[in-house]
Parts: structure tokens; C-alpha cells; sequence
């Protein structure tokens, strides 16, 4: 806790200072522990000098050789930071658009058009999994032995179904924030209308489109089941070696990979949260299921 | 136009593949490989047997455990953070946020390490155990017995400790942005009334975030009716949920149609889940005046 809150300590809290009682410090303390105690004790035991990760056996950095020598490992890591790069760009681009366009346009169906696109926020992963293995092997079957990148396609694919409508509800609500009469005086004033969408609204846009990407980038990164359900032998993603790896035994080489993935995270978070302010009230809607998110905080 | 190419590819890639697999939960297996579309239900009633009664019995009870799990662990956190001064809420939110930007694979691995029998948990434990031992024997009552480990890994308990640890932050953000809009001179009267704080809480504080608290559980629950990472990897055999049966009918059994079938109804139960919290946050408003 920081110095300016913290009275004298015979005097009694506030009423409403919940976090100055003990029951609430011990809950949060609670919860910290719960959250935090795994992902320590991961971090902790890639460092361990053994072959298991049970008892403490000293400091070493061996796990990390090993794990930065293993080329499936590196290779499945390359493959997903690729699909999470082209995914983005992908999601970035049709979500943008989608977003715009609902906000900008009134249409016939536009209630219809609006449901479908909540869709893939709140369909089952597994059904959506199941779907993509259904399609790639009956009606769009991916050519096999294309060369690196162009066999990840079908992945890709997958990725930005589920990844493109969370931008276009992020575009979308920054876009009602837009003031119509900055677009008006820019026309006004002489600007086409492609000038004017790229000198007026895309900068009006551009931190939605920024958190986006994140939010895209972090979907594609992460996902297990519709890329284990799409995959193949030859294009294996990172979550989809790990689970292999995990299935067949625990390993501290999967510690030493993890500590490097979550070392990776924070940074870019922290950078994130650099570039962005307070990133808090925007990421609010970074879950599954945004829309209801959303709704909620606007209700 | 603008709206065509996002419509295109939600058409052809996202609609068209779980519409071949609506067709096929309508079909049955034609030899090895083959599928025709007979329009039979026997997949259907197929999934009305017992045994997968059972499991999605099985499925929407977990998923309703870990809910309320998240709900009582998040709901005071929740509080909290809401009454932290602005600087110290943005940390305490970072706390719950970080482990959700860690992948999720890496989350889960990391809790089998900490469940096992050779644990963190069953470690602490033993130390406890032998540290009650030694007072124990200290008052002269003779040591405890010896300890054994308790099997917190591959069974039904470590799936739900696997989903509420996966889905905490679901729970708590909306919770979060339910509770920093209600107003505080409403508890400073309740307490100023009389009210102990256990009554502030429960006549004040839960109505009022119950917006927060709907659409929390339904991010909480949805996720959870579908999991299929936590089960297959936490799970013992008998904790199998209903994305874990789903994988099997297409990846080792090939009974596609039926694994569609039952796909489409996890689809329908994730509606009607949806459709119910549409339903109390429409009906809400009304009943306070």
C-alpha cells in the first residue's frame, strides 16, 4: 500500500475502507496466493538443477539450454508467433471495416448482421474446433507439403474467425465516441471522403485498432482447441507442443519455455500499459464474451 | 463494401463450417469414411441415453460449481478493489489480469505441478502435519500419524480448482464494473442506519451489483460448460465433460455425426444460457422502483 493512505494506526478506518480491514487484507492475500503460488513455483523450478521437478536441487540454467536447443519446440513457437503476426494483420483489417460499417451504416438486416458477428464471441470453442476439422477436411481441404508459412493457412483461417469480430466490437465502441461534426468540417472544408476517413477517423480509431491487435494477437497466441482441432503433424503451434510434451511427462524443459512465454508477456503488457495510460477500463472487455462486458458497463 | 468482405468471410468461414456440421448431426457413418445425410434424429436420441445425460448432467453441474466458486472467491476481492484508492485499484486489478494474459496451457501446466502428490500443496502440508506432530509429542500425546498425501490431481476436484482458476477474472471484472458505479452514500446511509456491515453487504452491496453478478456468472458459466483443456489434462477418467466427449466421437471414435449432435447441443445449451441472463438483466430494472 502507498504512503498517503496510510493514517495513524490507532486511529479506526473508515466505514467504507474495506481494504484498511483484516478480513479483506487476508482475502486478497488469499487470492494472490491461489492466482500466483503456481505460476512461481513454475518460474522457481526452472531454475532447479534436476532432472525432476520435485525437490529443489540448486540453481542452474540447464532446462534453459536444453529447451532453446530443441528445435520442435522452437519450431512450434515460430509457427505460432507466425499465425499470431498474419492472424492480427487479417483481424485487424476485417474487423476494422465490420466495425466501421456497423457504425457508420444503416441497413436492411443490420440487426441480423450485428447477431452473426456476436457469434463466434460466444460459440463453444470445441464446436468451433470441431467446425474448422469438419470444413478443412471436406470441402476446403489445405494442400499438404506447402512450404513454410503457407501450410499454417488453415490455422490462420481459423484464428481470424474468432479473432475479427472482438476488434470490430473494440472499433465499434470507440467509434461511438466520434464526434460527426469533425467529419462534417472536414468535408466542409474541401477533404474527399477517403482524405477525410484518413486524416479524421482512422486517427479517431487507431487506439481501438491498437487494442485489437493485442486482443487478437493474445486470442491467437493462446488458443489450444481449434488449433489442435486444425492442425496438422507438420504444423505444430506451441500450445499444441506443450500439451504433447505435458501429456507425455512433466518436464522442466516446458518450465524453462513457459518462464521465457510469461517473461514475454509481462513485458509486452507492461509496454502496453505504457503506450496505452490506464489500460483498465479498455481491457474490461478482454474475455470471451466482451459484448456482455460491454453491456454491462454501459446499462 | 466495406461491410462484404468481413460478411464474406464470416459466411465461408465461420457459418458454412458449423453449418456442415449441423447437417451432419443429421446424418449417419457410410462406411469407413463416408457420411450421408439421412435427416435421421438417431443422433439425438442417441444422446439421450444415460450415460451422456449423465455427463452433461455432469458438465453444467461443474460449470455451476466453479461459477459460485468464482463468485464467493471474487466477490470480496471485488469489493475491494473497488474501494482502493485509484493507484493501489489499478495494481490490485493487475493482479487478476496477469495470469490471464499468461497462455493458457502454461496456467494449466503450472497447477499440475502444484496439485501433485510430490506438490507445493501437499509439501505445506506435510510441514504442517509434522510440525503438529512434534507438538504433539511435545505435550505428551505421541506423534500423529504418518501423513498422506491427499490426491488433489486427476479427479473431479482438480478440475473445479482448474476451472476457477482459469476463470476468476471473468468473474471479477464485471463484478468490478458493476460495483465502481454504485453509489457509496447508499452504504454510508445503510451503516449510518444501523446496518452491521453483514447486512450492508447482503441488502445492499449484492442487489446492487446483481447486473455485475448476472453477466459475470454467464462469462464464468459459458466457458466452462465447454472446457475441454482443464478435464482432459486435470481430469481422472471418470471426470470427463462434454467437449472431452465431443473431441473423441471426431478424433478417435469418427463418429462424426454424433459428436455433431452433440456439439449442437452444447451450441443450444450455451443459447439457452445466454438467452436466461438476456432475460433476468431485462426483467431486473423493472422490479426496483
Amino acid at each position: 500500500m502507498n504512503a498517503p493512505l496510510r493514517r495513524p494506526s490507532r486511529e479506526r478506518p473508515g466505514p467504507l475502507e474495506y481494504l484498511r480491514a483484516w478480513p479483506m487484507k487476508a482475502w486478497i492475500c488469499l487470492v494472490a496466493l491461489f492466482l500466483y503460488v503456481p505460476l512461481i513455483t513454475l518460474v522457481v523450478f526452472s531454475f532447479n538443477d534436476s532432472r525432476r521437478t520435485v525437490v529443489w536441487e540448486g540453481f542452474s540454467l540447464r532446462h534453459y539450454v536444453k529447451a532453446l536447443n530443441n528445435d520442435a519446440l522452437l519450431e512450434a513457437l515460430g509457427n505460432s508467433l507466425t499465425i499470431a503476426a498474419a492472424s492480427t494483420a487479417l483481424s485487424v483489417i476485417l474487423g476494422a471495416l465490420a466495425g466501421f460499417a456497423l457504425w457508420r451504416f444503416r441497413f436492411p438486416g443490420k440487426p441480423l448482421v450485428d447477431g452473426a458477428l456476436g457469434l463466434p464471441i460466444v460459440v463453444p470453442e470445441i464446436c468451433l474446433g470441431v467446425g474448422m476439422l469438419v470444413f478443412f477436411a471436406t470441402v476446403m481441404p489445405w494442400p499438404r507439403g506447402l512450404v513454410w508459412p503457407l501450410n499454417l493457412g488453415a490455422i490462420i483461417i481459423a484464428h481470424v474467425s474468432f479473432s475479427f469480430p472482438f476488434v470490430a466490437v473494440v472499433v465499434r465502441a470507440r467509434m461511438a465516441s466520434f464526434n460527426r461534426e469533425m467529419e462534417e468540417a472536414a468535408r466542409d472544408l474541401g477533404a474527399g471522403e477517403w482524405r477525410t476517413i484518413r486524416d479524421i477517423v482512422l486517427p479517431h480509431m487507431s487506439p481501438a485498432l491498437a487494442a485489437g491487435a493485442l486482443l487478437a494477437f493474445t486470442l491467437s497466441l493462446d488458443d489450444f482447441v481449434i488449433t489442435f482441432f486444425t492442425s496438422g503433424p507438420d504444423t505444430v503451434t506451441f500450445p499444441v507442443k506443450v500439451y504433447s510434451m505435458v501429456r507425455f511427462s512433466v518436464t522442466p524443459e516446458v518450465n524453462a519455455v513457459s518462464t521465457l512465454l510469461m517473461a514475454l508477456t509481462v513485458l509486452l503488457t507492461a509496454l502496453a500499459l505504457r503506450a496505452f495510460g490506464d489500460p483498465i477500463a479498455r481491457t474490461t472487455p478482454v474475455t470471451r464474451l466482451p459484448k456482455a462486458a460491454a453491456q454491462d458497463q454501459t446499462s | 463494401m466495406t461491410l462484404g468482405a468481413p460478411l464474406f468471410w464470416l459466411a465461408v468461414f465461420f457459418l458454412a463450417p458449423l453449418a456442415i456440421v449441423w447437417a451432419y448431426s443429421f446424418g449417419e457413418n457410410d462406411g469407413l469414411v463416408r457420411i450421408s445425410l439421412t435427416g435421421t434424429f438417431q443422433n439425438y436420441v442417441r444422446a439421450l441415453e444415460p450415460l451422456y445425460l449423465q455427463i452433461f448432467a455432469k458438465s453444467a453441474f461443474i460449470a455451476a460449481l466453479t461459477t459460485l466458486l468464482c463468485l464467493v472467491l471474487g466477490f470480496p476481492f471485488a469489493v475491494a478493489v473497488t474501494f482502493a484508492p485509484r493507484r493501489l485499484k489499478v495494481w490490485l486489478l493487475l493482479l487478476v489480469m496477469l495470469p490471464f494474459w499468461t497462455n493458457l496451457l502454461i496456467r494449466t501446466y503450472a497447477l499440475i505441478a502444484v496439485l501433485r502428490e510430490e506438490g507445493v500443496v501437499n509439501a505445506g502440508l506435510e510441514f504442517l502435519w509434522s510440525a503438529g506432530s512434534a507438538l504433539s509429542q511435545g505435550l505428551g500425546f505421541g506423534p500423529l500419524d504418518e501423513f498422506k498425501p491427499l490426491s488433489l490431481l486427476y479427479n473431479n476436484t482438480a478440475v473445479v480448482i482448474g476451472l476457477v482458476y482459469i476463470h476468476l477474472p471473468f468473474m471479477v471484472l464485471p463484478l468490478y464494473a458493476a460495483l465502481d458505479r454504485l453509489d457509496r452514500s447508499l452504504l454510508e446511509a445503510s451503516l449510518d442506519l444501523g446496518a452491521g456491515h453483514a447486512r450492508t453487504w447482503l441488502f445492499i452491496i449484492v442487489p446492487l451489483a446483481a447486473p455485475g453478478i448476472l453477466s459475470g456468472s454467464l462469462l464464468t458459466f459459458i466457458p466452462a460448460l465447454g472446457a475441454y483443456l482443464t478435464p482432459d489434462l486435470l481430469g481422472g477418467p471418470d471426470s470427463q465433460m462434454i467437449a472431452n466427449i465431443i473431441e473423441r466421437q471426431f478424433k478417435r471414435a469418427n463418429n462424426w455425426p454424433f459428436g455433431a449432435a452433440l456439439s449442437f447441443i452444447l451450441m443450444y445449451a450455451t443459447f439457452i444460457a445466454i438467452a436466461l441472463q438476456a432475460l433476468a438483466s431485462g426483467r431486473r430494472p423493472k422490479e426496483t422502483p
